[in-house]
């Protein structure tokens, strides 16, 4: 049996911390992030008005959630595409391989989506033997290392070119090289052939504009819009929450998603796709399916504390922010949503007994409440996730621990003599294995206790 | 006006100078200044680790111990935070969440109240040396305070102030997560620390005595020479 996913974080977390290279190449590599990130932000009259509007039209979408979604598939569905919804991850994977089969497919080719990674589609794929090949360069290089996304928008930020150099040689032969350009080339050169090949093209969806019927995609390579064009059959499989209901909305959410996700003005390619091929045009899908998927968002949706957390646009801006993140990379979380985000929404998804564990492993600093362009309320969502795992399974001893503590500091003199007591006697605590102080005392110092306490000062001093 | 002084919990036990310095510049400004003895810890602990029920306990016990009080002054971002904002949150559709919120209008963190009520910056005091100042994430994001107590500072004779890289990074504390996950927060507490490090500065100055707690622990335990002061000490000397 795998290890508890808590226990998998202990450990994983105590590697990736005690690798100081790769933490300062971390806060290297999100460096330049911020300053470019700072230069887009300046360009808008008022960021903080443009993260209120764009904050309500998420509001607006995920709070009329259901209607949004009936009018989307309404318009799609007039725009000649197919909506498929799919409760569960097991129901979407059946989903797209049976339309992958009934396609008479053989190899598919992806562009970026997380959501994808969240029902484990590769694997599914494959075992029932379609060729499945990811044609974002950061995905296409985790892919060649059988390793998950890193990050769930920068998928390889956790590698130096040389590691990729050496990756490309071993995998598909090429001559070792230090320049960015030609390793973008290396990957380029060996997709277009497997695109004109491809049977299936499967996308994400960054939105799904209930208004118009359409699927927007956001993209730098230039890769999702081969995706979407070449192959005779195209998937994109998206969350509930992605639906919008404006075309308008997109005026703000797409240059925030740039601006926060990227620090750009703008991702290098903005796609609206209106359903299959029509007649006379000269490329696109035959048929174009869209896979909405549940998973136990609307289980979130139920829950007006933190149905906010719908609103995320997957800019990755809270990670890049986060020290968590910085400190102990995207792996040791061990879900496919990294970060604040994903500490917040995975007790959600995935089980608040298994996944509660990350929502304690933040200082609660707020940094990534405050990067976040749709204003979502991350670091108190963890605080409320820590509250309703005590409700729903916490532990006696922490419980006594708690109880006991309210007892004592709801009684001034026994607080004052416990804290007389504790000074007294910490020459002899610093010494004995106790929980809490010694992993204190493992890295940090802990001052001489001063006497007497402020209370028993503050009569004299104060008169 | 006289001033209600809320001392967290660890500064009484453990490092009551704080709470003395903290004292002394109010009645400086020439402001009456009291201690209610009935108080004892906010609650934070048991709210950051999700016993909310306690934290309430804490919360109503408060509402009690400050009932009146024109100006409640905390040296201590995090513990103000609690009270002004977490309070009014344990309390929602209870029947004195009314009273929390009105408590929570009359707290203050102490540069806070010097700069933002009071409209004072020069309180008088003299530092002879160069300091970098951190600023907690409480008193950053949940209270809104960046530049009072750099104008604070900024007034001191005799001090340089230094702006560290990393300035608005956390120390890594974050109460109990220090001793939870004490590996994360022993990384953090080393990126900000050789920040605060690299500027040279002889003293880091926090209006938070829990992330000094955590830098100067680490700084103490890597045998740096810098010292750790909080606000309230750098305002209280001459």
């Amino acid at each position: 049996m795998s290890p508890a996913p808590r226990d998998r974080f202990l450990e994983d977390a105590a590697a990736a911390t005690a690798d100081d290279p790769q933490r300062g190449f971390l806060r290297g590599a999100l460096g330049g992030y911020y300053a470019s990130r700072d230069v887009q932000k300046a360009r808008y009259r008022d960021w903080e008005k443009a993260r209120d509007a764009a904050a309500l039209a998420k509001w607006t979408a995920v709070n009329r959630l259901d209607r949004n979604l009936a009018r989307f598939e309404e318009a799609f569905v007039r725009n000649g595409g197919v909506v498929h919804w799919a409760r569960d991850a097991a129901e979407a994977r059946a989903i797209i391989l049976g339309i992958c089969r009934e396609a008479g497919a053989r190899s598919v080719i992806k562009s970026k989506c997380m959501t994808t990674e969240e029902i484990h589609l590769n694997d599914a794929l494959e075992a029932e033997g379609f060729g499945v090949v990811e044609s974002d360069l950061g995905e296409f290089i985790q892919q060649l290392r059988k390793e998950p996304p890193f990050h769930f928008v920068f998928p390889c930020m956790h590698l130096r070119r040389d590691a990729i150099s050496e990756l490309f040689g071993k995998h598909l032969g090429t001559p070792p090289t230090d320049s960015p350009e030609e390793l973008t080339m290396i990957a380029r050169r060996h997709l277009r052939d497997l695109y004109l090949r491809a049977d299936i093209g499967i996308s994400g969806a960054n939105f799904l504009v209930a208004e118009t019927g359409q699927v927007s995609i956001t993209e730098n390579e230039g890769n999702a819009r081969l995706t979407c064009a070449l192959p005779r059959v195209h998937i994109a499989l998206a969350g509930i929450e992605k639906v919008i209901e404006r075309l308008d909305d997109l005026a703000v959410l797409l240059p925030m998603l740039a601006t926060a996700g990227a620090g750009q003005p703008m991702t290098c390619y903005n796609t609206l796709y209106a359903g299959p091929r029509r007649a006379g045009e000269a490329d696109g899908p035959e048929a174009f399916h869209v896979v909405l998927l549940d998973n136990r968002r609307t289980a979130l949706l139920a829950d007006p504390e933190q149905r906010d957390a719908l609103h995320c646009i997957r800019c990755g801006a809270c990670l890049n922010v986060c020290p968590i993140f910085k400190n102990i990379g995207g792996f040791a979380y061990g879900t496919t949503y990294q970060g604040p985000i994903g500490s917040v929404i995975t007790p959600h998804l995935r089980g608040l007994r298994n996944w509660n564990h990350l929502s304690g492993a933040s200082s609660l600093c707020g940094a990534c409440t405050e990067a976040c362009p749709v204003r979502i309320d991350l670091h108190h969502h963890l605080l409320r996730n820590r509250r309703n795992a005590v409700r729903a399974h916490g532990g006696w001893a922490d419980r006594l621990f708690h109880r006991a503590f309210g007892w004592v500091i709801a009684r001034p003199r026994l607080f004052s003599l416990g804290g007389r007591l504790f000074r007294a006697a910490l020459p002899v605590l610093r010494r004995l294995p106790l929980p809490y102080l010694r992993p204190w005392l493992r890295t940090r110092t802990l001052p001489e206790a001063a006497e007497p306490s402020f209370r028993q000062q503050a009569k004299e001093v104060l008169r | 006006m006289r001033v209600d002084l809320f001392i967290p919990c660890f500064v009484d036990q453990l490092a009551p100078r704080v709470g003395l310095a903290t004292a002394k510049v109010l009645r400086g400004l020439g402001h009456e200044v009291a201690f209610r003895e009935a108080q004892t810890c906010c609650g934070q602990p048991s709210f950051n680790s999700g016993h909310w029920d306690v934290a309430r306990e804490a919360a109503l016990r408060a509402l009690d111990v400050f009932r009146g009080a024109e100006a409640v002054v905390g040296p201590s971002a995090s513990c103000v935070a609690m009270m002004r904002k977490f309070y009014p949150e344990v309390l929602a559709g209870h029947p004195r969440a009314a009273e929390a919120a009105d408590l929570a209008g009359r707290t203050f963190e102490l540069g806070e109240f010097i700069v933002r009520r009071l409209g004072v910056t020069d309180v008088g005091a003299r530092w002879e040396g160069k300091a970098t100042y951190h600023d907690g994430c409480h008193g950053l994001r949940e209270l809104g305070l960046r530049r009072e107590a750099r104008a604070l500072l900024g007034a001191v004779r005799g001090l340089t102030l230094i702006e560290a890289e990393e300035q608005e990074t956390c120390c890594g504390f974050g109460g109990l997560f220090s001793v939870k996950y004490p590996m994360i927060s022993t990384a953090m507490a080393q990126v900000k620390s050789d920040a605060l490090v690299r500027t040279g500065a002889d003293i880091v100055v926090s209006s938070d005595p829990s992330c000094l707690l955590q830098i100067g622990g680490y700084l103490g335990r890597q045998g740096k020479a810098v010292r750790t002061l909080h606000l309230a000490e750098v305002l209280a000397s001459r």
